[in-house]
């Protein structure tokens, strides 16, 4: 079946959160230049009109004040981003991203570029949700290489990367609707080990 | 700073703790004047509630002097505030609707988990109330630090003392709350399970609502009285069969709405082996679920049925029958406890409400391990320990 068939046979529902593997294989597929193909679709609804959440978002090096792993992100150019992410026993694993696809207040799509250790590709679609707010839905693929690198990636994905992705957006929905991001510690250095 | 902590069963201490500091913009600290200890708060006790660590400070009830804001907080150091137990942001779509116990962003994103597998979503974050509830620090301490502090506490005028309005910050509201999803119309009888602090403010509070009558249910005399001071009708039920005595009581209809603030004593999300657990140990899982099931058999046809009692997993044998059937309402859930604070404020500064009957004990908070045990083991006579560590000071 073509992937336009497989559409047409199925409910509503994205495609992200099939149960079968055609599905699945469709929802990898419909990411532009999708990288990987383990994915992960979470959709949330922020209370924030999607100009201001799609002008937060597209200022990449603001993203690791809610995605957990990442540690930092310098932007290049227009499309190109280096990243850093955390990885057990104090390293980093480190590659570069390119935007593939950009819709002022819309999408904002991205995927590592050629031979990168990590093959991960997202697309952050912002949908005007009217009083509501915005549907933010997140699309990651990613690719758990083999090898020991394999093994740092996926405990940098120490958590199955559904949970991961779905506590960054989160983080992502509180920092846009509170101006903060939730914490239960009690003290500065609480705080601090907990990012850790 | 001191503060109660918790070890395990039966095991709290008053320890030394580092000092609390302002962590977020909306934050706020408050130095504790008077912190109660709630029912809830003994199932901790009892060792109960799963993800409980041992050092967590409890306590969510309570009140204090603000002493140091972030920048984005509202308050004014040296304001006088009551701060309510469910900890809510303000400005997501739920706290917009005024639904403070769902809001979205109470709880840190890590703790959200475990309420979205449980319950669908997740729910608000609860001051000292292990940490599936968020993992905060509770106010049974020196000091607290208060996240989204210009849209929780409520500012205190000067001059009302700390008794009269400590209770704003849960079981008042809660009790209001409860009479309130009675959906309560002049003339109605109510009947209410369990005279515990809940049950004997939704007594108050359907009666300022227009309730014609209400019946109290209990076995504490004690307790029993305390309703009936407020012009309840009492049932006994370990001298009276309860269904019966409604049913006599009300000419053969059963009460227009029933409120069951009885539940398993918890605030908290009992997973379901903990509540076997229970069961198992003494059964009383099922005993607890017999009050919900007797209101909606009790109830008349087309009635309402309130439920502040948390329950927090499955439960057995439950009428579903006799609730379809009759066509009855069911509301329920945590309290949205910022909604109801400014009113019932006023309603306490008018003296239409009276809260301070409740309070059977006053201790400084260094003797809040004695404070645990006597409520515990004498539920009859101790209706309410308010800790002061204001008091411990003082005897230094
Ligand atoms: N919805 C909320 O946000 C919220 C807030 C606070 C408390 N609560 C809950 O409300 C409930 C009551 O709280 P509380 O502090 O008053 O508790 P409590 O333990 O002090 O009172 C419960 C009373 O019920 C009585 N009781 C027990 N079995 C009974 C039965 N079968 N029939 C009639 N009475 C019976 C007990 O003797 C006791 O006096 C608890 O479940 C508590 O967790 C809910
Ligand atoms: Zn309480
Ligand atoms: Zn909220």
């Amino acid at each position: 079946m073509s992937e336009a068939e497989i559409v047409e046979a199925r409910d509503d529902a994205p495609l992200s959160t099939a149960k079968d593997r055609a599905g699945q294989q469709a929802a990898t597929e419909s990411l532009i230049d999708a990288k990987g193909d383990h994915v992960v679709g979470r959709a949330v609804t922020i209370n924030r009109p999607p100009a201001e959440l799609y002008a937060y978002f597209r200022d990449f090096a603001r993203l690791p004040t809610f995605m957990e792993n990442v540690e930092r992100i310098d932007v290049l150019d227009a499309a190109r981003s280096h990243w850093v992410v955390k990885a057990p026993g104090g390293r980093t694993v480190e590659w570069d991203a390119r935007i593939t696809e950009e819709r002022e207040g819309e999408v904002i799509a991205w995927t590592t570029e050629e031979g990168a250790d990590v093959a991960d590709s997202g697309r952050i679609e912002f949908r005007d949700a009217g009083a509501r707010g915005t549907v933010v839905v997140a699309t990651i693929a990613y690719d758990p290489p083999a090898g020991t690198i394999g093994k740092i990636v996926a405990k940098l994905f120490q958590r199955e990367p559904a949970i991961q992705a779905r506590r960054d957006l989160r983080r992502f929905k509180q920092l846009m609707e509170t101006g903060e991001i939730a914490t239960s510690s009690r003290t500065k250095a609480q705080l601090q080990e907990e990012k850790a | 700073m001191r503060a109660l902590t918790w070890h395990g069963k039966h095991d709290v201490r008053v320890d030394t703790v580092d000092d609390p500091e302002i962590l977020n913009p909306r934050d706020c600290i408050i130095k504790v004047t008077s912190t109660a200890i709630c029912g809830s708060d003994l199932h901790l006790y009892d060792g109960y509630i799963p993800t409980m660590k041992a050092g967590d400070i409890l306590g969510h009830e309570f009140m204090g002097e603000v002493v140091e804001i972030g920048p984005k907080s509202t308050l004014k150091k040296g304001q006088r505030v009551v701060v309510p137990f469910t900890i809510a942001c303000g400005s997501c779509y739920h706290c917009g609707k005024h639904q403070y116990s769902a809001c979205d962003n109470g709880l840190p994103a890590d703790n959200q988990d475990i309420a979205q597998e449980l319950y669908g979503q997740p729910m608000s974050g609860l001051f000292g109330y292990s940490h599936m509830t968020g993992g905060y620090a509770g106010g049974q301490a020196e000091y607290v630090r208060v996240p989204f502090s210009d849209v929780g506490p409520i500012v205190i005028p000067d001059g009302i003392e700390d008794d009269k309005v400590l209770f704003l910050s849960d079981i008042l509201p809660t009790g209001w709350m409860a009479a309130e999803n009675a959906q309560i119309e002049p003339g109605d009888t109510v009947a209410v399970w369990g005279c515990g602090p809940v049950g004997l403010f939704a007594v108050q509070s359907a009666f300022l609502m227009g309730a014609q009558r209400v019946i109290a249910i209990d076995h504490f005399p004690h307790r029993l009285e305390l309703a009936k001071a407020f012009g309840a009708e009492t049932i006994n039920f370990e001298q009276s069969a309860t269904y019966e005595a409604l049913m006599e009581m009300t000419g053969g209809i059963g009460p227009d709405a029933c409120i069951d603030s009885v539940g398993l004593e918890a605030h908290g999300f009992f997973v379901d082996n903990v509540i076997d657990q229970i069961k198992a140990s003494t059964f009383l899982g099922t005993d607890r679920i017999h009050s919900v099931r007797q209101a909606i058999l009790a109830c008349r046809k087309g009635g309402r049925v309130s439920m502040p009692a948390v329950y927090g997993g499955f439960v057995d044998k439950f009428p579903l029958g006799a609730f379809m059937e009759k066509g009855l309402t069911l509301k329920t859930g945590q309290t949205h406890t910022q909604h109801y604070m400014p009113g019932l404020l006023n309603a306490i500064l008018e003296e239409k409400i009276d809260t301070t009957f409740l309070i059977s004990h006053r201790l400084p908070l260094e003797q809040a391990p004695e404070g645990y045990k006597m409520f515990h083991d004498n539920q009859n006579e101790v209706t309410k320990v308010v800790l002061k560590p204001g008091l411990a000071l003082a005897a230094e």
